[in-house]
């Protein structure tokens, strides 16, 4: 294949994973943004709904069409049920402490990887696509699939924006975020809003998850590395701004693909880690955020 | 708070404690004798970052990378270049200071939740640099340092380290110094200021300590115990491997100390030696070994968050160092 074809295969690629890392990003990066927790279990969050996508599409049978949209509806359900429970046995005990938060939210990440080796197991496995159609560009045949996850993440996140900007939820949310003592003496409350926002961030995880998983099969190792994409995404893009996170998504996503087609994957990963790292040491606020007060 | 008389019972209990376990070289089964060897050098391990999560405050999810930069200084220096073992042991912690030295320089920047970040990210490049240089590193499968070159010369004599006796001898050696040592860091004048940061960084600034050459300070001696621990794991247990550098050997000692409690002298080897034990005696009923960190992590933080030894202190113990 010559070049150009070459890198507009890796650019596409690279818009797959834009899209599913900015949803997962940006359960991250709300879930930071308003209740200053970092969610080290993300990751596993993320996992599960891969997990339950693939033990969903197989227990309802049938066309896959119909097993993968039950796993799209239910899947992100039950995840943000998990997340919901953790939040009040756990993290509203601890007061949103953030070293506390921490180290719960580590073990919330070893239970959650032991759960999903215990009862799934150590297998990798596919669930089949709703769909399969392919693309044919004058090079190369392209996963019509593929594509469509771009456009259905680009529509939650549409979705996620609009709730935030337009809707009641989303000013409270917002109150919530810039000041929470005056949005709780207000009469905003809280308490639901955290509750809210962690298992919603859960959520978009596991989207994110269930459309990735009939290109990149379900593993309960799976986790970690949408985690530290996560993190990058949301450090590069300034942490809590939703507008950041979709841009360092669409930028980490794409040059992640192009350089792991032209160079090692593991290079590629050393680089970023340390260009994230010096980004947070030279300029917390991020590339696009504005200083905190 | 810290009269003379309190000052000799702590010596006191530090030297009853390294008695004891020497006593326990003798009269423990061999398996046993194996495993607290193993646990005494993690709990080097821990004890290093105790030093900067108990006294300093500062959490850090990096830690691996400093134990690790001692466990391939060392393991790479024997395996490869042939060194002697207190060669490649020095090697080790030269490694591990120069290491802390950059990563504190940098990661002191930030604060709170950057730092976490921050040292996780370094350490997971760190991880990757391993795996990337597979063919001296060996990848994730590692390098098994040749049982030939762990024979500790000194003068005319000789000690095999492959010798269970002799492995336990050693780490009890190094868990002795580190413990004496970290025991007259925080009794001294810097070690009160680390507390002072801990408990109030503007005031302390305020009083006209430089607050960055302490946190660098207490950074660097942490690694460099840290890198101690991995240079004799390498040297005493013959193997070098990437699993060691990853994010979950970053989070043990943090699980370790917690247990054992925080800002603790003996915390560490009370945290290490519960969770090797609760791990081992468990694994007969279960393999889901994860699942007890996990527990025991959350557990923790919600009902124990000063630990075993911190509880102690707290309740009967004052004195308790």
């Amino acid at each position: 294949m010559a070049f150009g074809p070459h890198l507009l295969l890796a650019v596409l690629e690279g818009l797959v994973s834009a899209a599913v890392l900015s949803l997962t990003a940006l359960g991250l990066s709300l879930v930071f943004g308003v209740m200053r927790v970092v969610n080290i279990a993300h990751g596993e969050l993320f996992m599960l709904g891969a997990v339950l996508a693939w033990a969903i599409s197989n227990a309802v049978g049938g066309p896959p069409a119909l097993g993968f949209l039950a796993a799209l509806v239910l899947a992100p359900l039950i995840v943000g049920a998990v997340a919901l429970v953790a939040e009040r046995l756990v993290l509203r005990r601890l007061h949103y402490e953030p070293q506390a938060t921490i180290v719960a939210t580590i073990g919330l990440l070893y239970i959650i990887q032991q759960m999903a080796l215990t009862f799934y197991g150590p297998e990798a496995r596919p669930v089949p696509p709703p769909f399969n159609i392919r693309i044919a560009l004058p090079w190369f045949g392209y996963s019509g699939y593929k594509l469509s996850i771009v456009a259905a993440s680009a529509l939650v996140l549409l979705a996620t924006w609009l709730v935030l900007t337009r809707t009641r939820i989303g000013l409270v949310m917002r109150a919530t975020q810039y000041d929470r003592e005056t949005a709780q003496a207000f009469g905003i409350p809280v308490d639901r809003v955290y509750a809210g926002v962690f298992a919603l961030g859960a959520m978009l995880a596991a989207i994110a998850a269930v459309l990735i998983v009939p290109i990149s099969q379900a593993h309960y190792l799976m986790g970690q590395d949408p985690l530290l994409l996560s993190f990058i995404v949301v450090i590069i893009g300034g942490l809590g701004s939703l507008r950041g996170t979709v841009v360092a998504a669409v930028l980490i996503g794409l040059s992640d693909g192009i350089v792991s087609m032209f160079f090692s994957p593991t290079l590629a990963k050393i680089i970023a880690t340390l260009i994230v790292a010096m980004v947070l040491v030279f300029r917390p606020q991020g590339l696009f955020g504005t200083p905190t007060r | 708070m810290i009269g003379e008389a309190s000052s000799a019972k702590v010596h006191g209990l530090h030297l009853g404690i390294v008695a004891l376990l020497l006593v326990l070289n003798f009269i423990l089964p061999d398996y046993h004798q194996s495993l607290l060897s193993r646990i005494l050098v993690l709990s080097v391990f821990a004890m290093g970052y105790n030093l900067l999560f108990g006294y300093v405050g500062l959490l850090s999810l990096g830690h691996a990378m400093f134990f690790s930069a001692g466990l391939y200084g060392a393991g790479l220096a024997v395996a490869h270049l042939g060194w002697s073992v207190p060669a490649a042991f020095a090697g080790g912690l030269v490694c591990g200071a120069l290491l802390s030295l950059v990563i504190g320089v940098l990661a002191l920047r930030t604060i709170g939740v950057a730092f976490m970040i921050v040292t996780m990210m370094f350490s997971q490049a760190f991880f990757l640099t391993i795996l990337y240089f597979a063919a001296w590193t060996g990848g994730d499968q590692g390098v098994v340092v040749p049982q030939a070159g762990r024979i500790l010369h000194l003068g005319a004599l000789s000690f095999d380290l492959v010798d269970p006796t002799v492995r336990f001898i050693a780490a009890l050696v190094l868990f002795s110094i580190c413990l004496f040592v970290t025991t007259a860091i925080i009794r001294s004048r810097h070690g009160r200021v680390l507390v002072a940061i801990r408990e109030n960084e503007e005031r302390t600034r305020m009083l006209g300590y430089d607050i960055f050459a302490n946190k660098l300070a207490a950074v660097v001696v942490s690694g460099t115990i840290c890198a101690a621990a991995g240079a004799a794991y390498a040297l005493l247990f013959g193997y070098v491997g990437s699993n060691f550098a990853s994010i979950q050997y970053s989070i043990l000692p943090l699980l370790w100390v917690l247990l054992g409690g925080a800002a603790t002298t003996l915390g560490p080897l009370v945290g290490t030696l519960v969770m090797y034990y609760v791990i081992d005696i468990t694994s007969f009923y279960t393999s889901a070994y994860l699942l007890i960190v996990g527990v025991f992590l959350i557990l923790l933080v919600l009902f124990f968050p000063k630990g075993i030894l911190g509880t102690i202190r707290q309740r009967w113990l004052g004195w308790l160092p």
